[in-house]
């Protein structure tokens, strides 16, 4: 309790909220007060026992628009763009990571271990080890969490972590007949077979094959899924609208301010040098109110306005033990404390992710919603955002479908996505997770909080959340 | 359907005085009401409201919801609701009070039912029902007219006189949930859609499309319905949210219908919609007259050559389209109504109306929930039958082992029952997701691993009784003492098979009949040892596999097998007396069987069908024989095996034929045809006459325990001719005494083969007695 009198950094609302439940505690004995009581009076979630791990530093690329300035790029380019950032703010030395991981979704078939291509081509020593995962929106997240895990273990200090994608050129096959008979024709011995398969192949066999849009243990696509998800919900067009408006206007006002700090400037070659993420637009209602619904026609609700869109970006971020950056004469930004991955039902509840994540993580880490100064949500569609701040306050949601006794409850908006999300800044699939921690981290050092949490869905019917705690300044 | 302004307000004020008077049917002329139209619809609605039992309404702003919620009922019933509805109708059309409307169930899963058959049943005269017709006629032409424009939002099944109403509508928003279907289903039931079907489909989907639904009364899914045009809008069902899926679902199709309603009205959607291409050119084509003609007669030709002229209501269907179309509607309408009120009358469609309610009967579990669920199932043998077992068992999630002693039987069973969902794929009727989750519920295996948690063990291997009895042996060793074994015999009585277990109370029949995917029935057959706990996981199993089930006590050849045995005797005989196979199958065929005696014995196997008819014949001595079975014995011996080996009473090349080995194997055998007793009339009914006495036999000794089960099995089993309902319906239809006095004549030459049993004998004394009382929906347990 002293600790938390002597916590000189609360914002006005919450302190009286404190208050509240300080004179509730006095009054009343039940469980669950004691409970509350006990997580705040934690001044951090150190155990004994338990590695301290910290993110020392992470940048970004620009998130780009797809098709616009990266457009001749490949995703190593991005992802070496990163890390050489990663290299330049934090000055570390070339050797002295032990591994490094990178998250993508839609692999580009020559660099299927991107990790490895872009760290040989950003100057880090050969001699380290490199991966890339795979988990549809949240790979960096997974990135980052085995990063932790790798730490953890004891078989690294330093780790980078990172995630790329480049929607700007994707993998577009020729049709499955077609390779087959391509592959047959490298086989061919004699002159007569290779004009015999060249003489099987039929006008059919020439059209291309495009990488999936949608989810394949269902056949529907995301946006598809997200606009039933808001109307289960019973999100209205209006509802979402505003949001997407929200995380623009926030965005932008985050930019012109100069908050965005993980953002890097990168010289792509043949083109000027990029600084600033594009797809910031903030519009009017009545502008958005124009537009058709994209995927569910013609009453749907989500449009291109409140989805997030095609982007090209990459992220970095260096996670060491706490020893081993001290050692190195570095002032961490954070902890990286508890982490859950969730997942659910495909079909319907396919970007509920953060509902199932935030309370596992909250338990976990014995905090309480009220505990958080900072969220950073995965911005996936307006709609979908909506749903789940309805469903964390749904008790019969709950109970019902998580097997919970009680609602977590939703975040409070005024600490939520401040400086925009993924519907502004931009969502590059591999990339989101470790922009959503770099930015937890600069918030709670900018906002002074103790807690953040980061939650975001993937593909999948999966969802993560992340407990980051604020670096004693 | 253009209808004068003046026309339609008269029609407005002629239902409102209907209303008034409190009675649908009749339009008195009475003038407009002078009551100041504020006043009036605060009495009447109020007043109304009160009044309505089977819809609900309630004003969205502009738009009138009107819901059907039949509390008392699980489906909507929808002559009640109709009255209903034309009386909230005639308010909103005489009082403006909204200005678009929408129609929803109060129920998921239901739409409108369709025709309530008890309803019908209550009709003595076809006027009767043709004026009934009419009535629902007028209110849909009433709605198709309304200057108000009418949504109708569907979700679960919308068939015939929901399809009626909903297009009838203005627009249709339908859920694309697997629940809604449309169709009109009543050609299956011997009758026609009596409510402007057989009008209003030609004009939305084409001549070609509405002809393919009317005849086939196939369902059609939402998506199809779409495509077709039958459908106007497609709305998602919802997964969990605030609410149930259910209800959430049901609350998004009202709010869409009612956005739809409101741009109706507001005219941002125009009330003609744009046709598909496809769908234009085929109205241009088929807007010429002779083109017209080529489809009617072709259509009408199918029909021949598919019905064989036996069942009446398709080309009542044909005819009322075409009345329609080259009459204009009045006489559509009309012709309609009175086709209907006919068809209602005959007594194909009494049949195939019992049918239905004796298949939904046979639908349910009687028994009750047995105390274990069985989950976990295990098929000896992966040939045609244990294969097809296994595919009905693994997509209704029963998790099953399939077990054979080879790897290469094995191997061929997982291919039949990947291939059958793969088909599925390929026809996009499911993701390739959906088929390889569904397969997980399969384990392939020659040996007995895993059977120590299986609940039942289901045996499909050769029919003998040494083999049965080993594999029995072997499986009580390593199953659990709850599992209960099911023999799947066509013909070797159960009992038998019993003797051999430790624990015959857990010993069963389960008889599926190939090809087990095709074919709906299956036969539970109990001995006296078998626990009432035994029969209801049976039952519940075969229910979950989506069969028809029929429950018979054990005997030789249980019901279907001892009933077709006895055509197939008849059949020889004919043979012998100088009857081609082609002939003898036909006789069978134009009386209405899918297919002849000879062709189901080829399919079944030559050697399958000598070896029942033996054991039947040693059973029931000499009146169940008829012709010699030493020549099915020296088919045999030549290798005549049937389908299987191509060539069996018929030769199965590129067409079939008479097999000249057969032929030339009768000369041995032949007798000189009895001259009294050899018409065609005579040779059909010395086939049928002894199959239905067969039938009621099975009754008289309790081998069935209901005239219902026994019409069920016999249609669905071994194909007795639906259009007559069943042995039992037929003889009720047919007369007892005209069907014991064919006997007679045939027991004279014949003899005991031809004699009557005592429970026929009984219905001849007393004319008054039925099988079936008035209502067909009389099980006798």
């Amino acid at each position: 309790m002293a600790s938390m009198l002597m916590n000189p950094i609360r914002s006005c609302s919450v302190s009286s909220s404190w208050a509240v439940r300080f004179g509730a505690r006095s009054l009343s004995t039940t469980a669950q007060l004691q409970s509350q009581v006990q997580t705040k009076s934690k001044k951090t979630l150190a155990r004994p026992g338990v590695k301290n791990i910290v993110l020392v530093e992470g940048v970004r690329t620009p998130f780009l628009l797809s098709g616009t300035t990266y457009a001749d790029l490949m995703p190593h380019d991005l992802a070496r763009a990163a890390l050489q950032g990663l290299l330049k703010r934090t000055g570390i030395p070339k050797d002295a990571v032990d591994y490094i991981i990178y998250g993508t979704v839609i692999q580009e078939v020559k660099t299927s271990n991107v990790a490895r291509e872009a760290a040989l081509g950003a100057g880090f020593s050969d001699k380290i080890p490199a991966h890339t995962v795979t988990m549809a929106c949240i790979s960096s997240n997974q990135a980052m969490t085995s990063s932790v895990g790798l730490i953890a273990a004891g078989q690294c200090d330093a780790v980078v972590a990172g995630g790329v994608e480049f929607m700007s050129d994707v993998p577009i096959r020729h049709s499955r007949k077609m390779r087959k008979t391509m592959l047959s024709l490298n086989k061919a011995k004699t002159l007569g077979q290779r004009l015999s398969l060249i003489g099987s192949i039929r006008l059919a066999h020439l059209s291309p094959e495009l990488p999936a849009v949608a989810e394949f243990s269902t056949a529907e696509t995301m946006g598809h899924s997200a606009d039933r998800l808001a109307a289960a919900f019973g999100v209205s067009r209006v509802e979402q609208d505003e949001f997407a408006l929200r995380s623009h206007t926030l965005a932008k006002k985050a930019q012109d301010e100069g908050l965005l700090q993980d953002v890097i400037s990168f010289k792509v070659p043949g083109r000027d040098i990029v600084s600033k993420d594009n797809g910031i637009r903030p519009s009017s209602m009545d502008q958005m109110a124009k537009l058709k619904p994209a995927f569910v026609k013609p009453h749907g609700t989500v449009t291109a306005a409140n989805s997030s869109f095609l982007t090209d970006g990459a992220s970095a971020v260096l996670v060491m033990s706490e020893e081993k950056a001290l050692a190195m004469g570095y002032k961490p930004k954070a902890y990286l404390r508890d982490f859950v991955y969730v997942s659910q039902d495909p079909k319907d509840q396919l970007l509920l992710g953060p509902t199932y994540a935030t309370p596992k993580v909250l338990e976990r880490a014995g905090l309480s919603m009220s505990d958080i100064d900072v969220f950073e949500f995965h911005e996936a569609f307006a709609g979908q955002i909506m749903a789940n701040l309805k469903a964390m306050d749904s008790d019969w949601f709950a109970q019902t479908y998580m097997g919970r006794k009680s609602k977590v409850g939703t975040p409070a908006m005024e600490k939520f996505n401040l400086w925009g999300g993924s519907l502004s800044l931009g969502h590059p699939f591999g990339a989101t997770g470790c922009r959503l921690a770099t930015t937890v981290a600069n918030r709670l050092k900018k906002e002074g909080g103790q807690y953040g949490l980061i939650a975001a869905c993937a593909a999948g019917g999966q969802g993560h959340a992340m407990v980051i705690e604020a670096y004693p300044q | 359907m253009y209808v004068a302004v003046d026309a339609l307000l008269k029609l407005q004020v002629e239902m409102a005085v209907t209303r008034a008077a409190g009675v649908f049917s009749k339009f008195a002329t009475g003038k407009h009401p002078l009551l100041s139209g504020h006043a009036r619809r605060i009495f009447s609605v109020s007043s109304h409201l009160a009044a309505h039992k089977h819809i609900s309404f309630e004003y969205k702003d502009d738009v009138a919801v009107i819901r059907f919620n039949d509390p008392a009922s699980k489906v909507n019933k929808q002559s009640l609701q109709l009255h209903e509805l034309a009386d909230v109708l005639g308010d909103i059309w005489l009082y403006r009070s909204s200005k678009s409307v929408v129609l929803i169930s109060g129920k998921p899963g239901c739409f409108l039912a369709g025709a309530d058959s008890n309803m019908l049943q209550s009709c003595t005269t076809s006027e009767e029902v043709a004026s009934l017709c009419e009535e629902a006629q007028k209110l849909f032409r009433r709605i198709e007219q309304s200057r108000v424009p009418i949504v109708a939002a569907i979700h679960g099944s919308c068939v015939s006189r929901g399809l009626e109403l909903a297009t009838a509508c203005h627009y249709r928003i339908a859920t694309k949930s697997k629940e809604t279907v449309l169709g009109t289903p009543e050609v299956m039931l011997g009758l026609l859609p009596g409510a402007g079907g057989t009008q209003r489909l030609p004009k939305m989907v084409g001549l070609l499309g509405a002809f393919d639904m009317l005849l086939s009364g196939k369902n059609i899914t939402a998506d199809e319905a779409k495509k077709m045009g039958l459908v106007d809008q497609l709305v998602d069902p919802l997964g969990p949210g605030l609410k149930s899926p259910e209800e959430r679902t049901m609350e998004y199709l009202e709010e869409v219908a009612v956005g739809v309603a409101n741009d109706l009205a507001n005219k941002k959607i125009p009330l003609t919609r744009e046709k598909r291409f496809r769908l234009k050119l085929w109205d241009a084509v088929t807007g010429l007259g002779p083109v017209r003609k080529i489809i009617y007669s072709t259509v009408t030709k199918r029909v021949q050559k598919q019905t064989k002229n036996l069942y009446p209501a398709p080309f009542q269907i044909i005819e009322c389209v075409k009345t329609g179309i080259e009459h204009g509607s009045n006489a559509g309408y009309l012709a309609e109504a009175q086709s209907f009120g006919k068809l209602v009358m005959t007594s194909e469609s009494k049949a195939l109306i019992g049918l239905h309610n004796g298949r939904l009967l046979c639908k349910k579990n009687r028994f009750g929930p047995p105390e274990k669920e069985v989950k976990k199932l295990a098929i000896l043998g992966a040939g045609l039958m244990g294969a097809g077992i296994a595919q009905v068992s693994v997509d209704k999630g029963l998790t099953s082992i399939l077990k054979d002693t080879t790897e290469d039987a094995i191997s061929k069973g997982y291919e039949k029952v990947y291939k059958s969902f793969d088909t599925r794929v390929k026809k996009k009727a499911m993701i390739s997701f959906e088929r390889d989750a569904i397969m997980s519920n399969l384990s392939i295996q020659t040996d007995y691993s895993g059977f120590e948690s299986a609940d039942m063990v289901i045996e499909a291997v050769f029919e003998d009784l040494n083999i049965k009895h080993k594999v029995l042996k072997e499986v009580e060793a390593v199953t659990p003492p709850h599992c209960i074994f099911a023999t799947n015999t066509s013909a070797l009585p159960v009992r038998d098979i019993a003797a051999a277990s430790k624990r015959p109370e857990k010993v069963i029949g389960i008889h599926y009949f190939s090809p087990v995917d095709k074919m709906q029935l299956v036969e539970i057959v109990t001995t006296d040892k078998t626990s009432k706990d035994t029969l209801a996981a049976a039952v519940s199993v075969a229910l979950k596999q989506g069969k028809i089930v029929v429950t018979v006590k054990d005997g030789p050849g249980f019901y279907t097998t001892r009933c077709m045995g006895c055509l197939l005797m008849e059949s020889l005989r004919l043979l012998q007396e100088g009857v081609t196979a082609t002939k003898s199958d036909f006789l069978a065929t134009s009386f209405g069987f899918n297919v002849g005696p000879f062709a189901v014995t080829d399919e079944v196997g030559v050697d399958i069908g000598l070896h029942i008819s033996e054991m039947l014949c040693k059973a029931f001595g000499s009146r169940y024989e008829g012709g010699s079975l030493e020549i099915v014995k020296t088919m045999l011996e030549k290798g005549l095996k049937g389908c299987k080996s191509g060539k069996g009473f018929f030769l199965y090349g590129k067409t079939k034929s008479v097999n000249p080995e057969v032929e030339e194997i009768l000369k041995n055998h032949q007798v000189t045809a009895p001259s009294a007793i050899s018409s065609e009339y005579d040779m059909q009914y010395r086939l049928l006459s002894r199959c239905i006495n067969e039938s009621l036999m099975c009754l008289q000794e309790g081998i069935i325990q209901s005239p219902l089960e026994g019409d069920i099995g016999a249609v669905f089993g071994y194909g007795f001719p639906p259009m007559h309902g069943g042995p039992f319906r037929f003889v009720d239809t047919f007369g007892a005494e005209r069907l014991v006095s064919l006997m007679k004549r045939f027991e004279d030459v014949y003899g005991n083969q031809f004699t009557p049993c005592q429970l026929l004998l009984d219905h001849t004394k007393d004319p008054s007695k039925r099988f079936y009382q008035s209502s067909p929906s009389l099980l006798q347990y």
